[in-house]
């Protein structure tokens, strides 16, 4: 975690990408590989119009799936953590469905639960739930015994054993499973919306501008989801950054 | 203080530890538990403290029977006992923040006392202090020695005003002058206030310095506890040395003989 990258890495990143995308318009020369010149004024232009509305659909639908996730997830996998029994009884589940790619699930989640935005966030839902639900049990099994002892000592219930003890000690696990599984996400989120929405980047990538060949407004579209990659990456590894202070305070 | 009546304990799928156990503390006294490891030392500290439940029989601890923690209780063991992400003034805290977080509901926090924020800071400050770890306050326990570690958790006891103060090998794991040190602010203490101690140790020396009385545990179920009164606790100035190295002795071949 030392090493956070600055503004003037952040800028130099940024040229060499935009640097390389101009060479590739060159060189490929076609109307599927627009210069950034093309785009970026389309970009910018419609981002507080029309691609705005695509992304804040888009982003809704991410953060509420984050929401429901880590609601679900953590209690649950505090409870398995700390009750080795129901553990032992669900770890085998849990190892078996945790690798399945969730979108397969995609068509029978549209029957069961309709073709509402409630599908789509329940899918990716899913996807960051196994994550958070693995790393949030094994955070709570580790921690030692003597440590809930003394604080139960201190006159800790289970409320105030949550509030101060399990919920800080597994936030730095929570968020890097979040941070590690955020991409995935989005992509899950970019096939959702091809289909049964009319608003969201993958609707309005795919539908709105590639099928009718509208290829620098597409690509305007795939700057605004990189963009949102982008953004959720930063923010939640600054508050990683912010939770594993003690950490890097040990190392100076 | 403490009154153990009939007390039998076993952890599941083994044989019981304790069976018609009976035992009295007085208030004010300082009691020192010895034994092997393995014992049930621990557990029998445990029991006192509301963490573990009797199968039968009860512990009443200030005419009132420990079902859980108790406000007043305070329990310092040898390690792992701080939260790593808190400051060590956040963690000599906790204790008066808990008390906070559920309000005075005389199950987790004292009725008799509302403390208000900033004396919960004040007083939490002041035990810092006279524990020599002031300027300690906003480091995090990762960068502490054991000793100061050991005085962060003293302090977050001492700080919630304890009538009852149970140790479980808290010097264990500390080098000797700040073993001695630790032990001798816990002894004045206990000589400056009602307090009522009881010290877990395998440590012959620490359970004669420590305890006016010395109770001697050996391996197996217990039934009849076996009490030793201790003259020479303490560090009084001019203690005579053999006497001191007499009582060691005495325990010593007391423990010899119950193995």
């Amino acid at each position: 975690m030392s090493n956070r990258l600055n503004m003037r890495a952040a800028l130099i990143g940024l040229l060499m990408f935009f640097a390389i995308w101009q060479t590739l318009a060159w060189l490929i020369h076609q109307p599927i590989m627009p210069s950034p010149f093309q785009v970026l004024p389309i970009f910018a232009g419609s981002l507080f119009g029309e691609l705005g509305v695509h992304f804040l659909a888009s982003a809704g639908r991410v953060l509420a799936a984050i929401a429901l996730a880590v609601v679900t997830a953590v209690p649950i996998g505090l409870g398995l953590g700390q009750i080795p029994r129901a553990n032992r009884i669900f770890a085998p589940l849990i190892a078996i469905v945790y690798p399945i790619p969730k979108i397969v699930f995609l068509p029978v989640i549209y029957v069961l639960m309709g073709i509402t935005d409630i599908s789509k966030i329940f899918l990716i839902a899913l996807i960051i739930f196994f994550q958070i639900l693995v790393v949030v049990r094994d955070e709570a099994a580790n921690l030692h015994p003597e440590l809930i002892l003394s604080v139960r000592s201190l006159g800790a219930g289970r409320r105030a054993l949550f509030r101060y003890v399990y919920f800080p000690a597994s936030l730095p696990a929570v968020l890097t499973a979040l941070r590690v599984s955020v991409g995935t996400a989005i992509a899950v989120l970019f096939i959702a919306e091809q289909s049964l929405t009319t608003y969201g980047l993958g609707y309005y990538i795919v539908i709105e501008t590639y099928q009718v060949l509208r290829y620098p407004q597409m690509y305007a579209g795939i700057l605004a989801m990189s963009l949102l990659g982008l953004a959720l990456y930063f923010v939640i590894y600054n508050l990683e950054l912010k939770v594993n202070r003690y950490r890097a305070e040990e190392q100076n | 203080m403490i009154i153990i009546k009939d007390l039998t304990f076993a952890y599941s799928g083994q044989p019981p530890i304790f069976q018609g156990y009976r035992l009295e503390i007085g208030r004010g006294e300082a009691l020192s538990i010895i034994g092997p490891s393995g014992c049930g030392k621990t557990t029998l500290l445990y029991l006192l403290a509301g963490l573990r439940r009797p199968q039968s029989g009860s512990i009443i601890v200030d005419q009132k029977p420990v079902s859980r923690p108790r406000p007043r209780s305070g329990l310092v063991l040898q390690d792992h006992g701080l939260l790593p992400w808190q400051t060590v003034r956040e963690n000599a805290r906790l204790g008066l923040t808990i008390w906070g977080f559920y309000g005075s509901d005389g199950r987790h926090a004292p009725v008799d006392e509302k403390i208000s924020f900033h004396e919960a800071d004040q007083r939490v400050d002041a035990w810092l202090a006279k524990l020599g770890i002031e300027s300690l306050r906003d480091q995090y326990p990762l960068q502490l020695s054991r000793g100061q570690r050991q005085r962060t958790a003293i302090a977050r006891t001492l700080a919630m005003q304890p009538d009852l103060l149970l140790m479980d090998e808290p010097f264990s794991a500390l080098d000797a002058p700040t073993r001695e040190e630790l032990q001798k602010f816990i002894i004045d203490l206990h000589d400056s206030s009602d307090l009522t101690y009881v010290i877990v140790t395998h440590d012959i020396e620490v359970a004669v310095v420590m305890g006016k009385k010395i109770l001697v545990l050996e391996k197996g179920c217990h039934q009849k506890a076996r009490m030793i009164d201790n003259a020479c606790a303490g560090f009084a100035a001019g203690r005579r040395q053999n006497e001191f190295q007499k009582t060691c002795e005495d325990v010593r071949q007391l423990l010899g003989s119950l193995t």
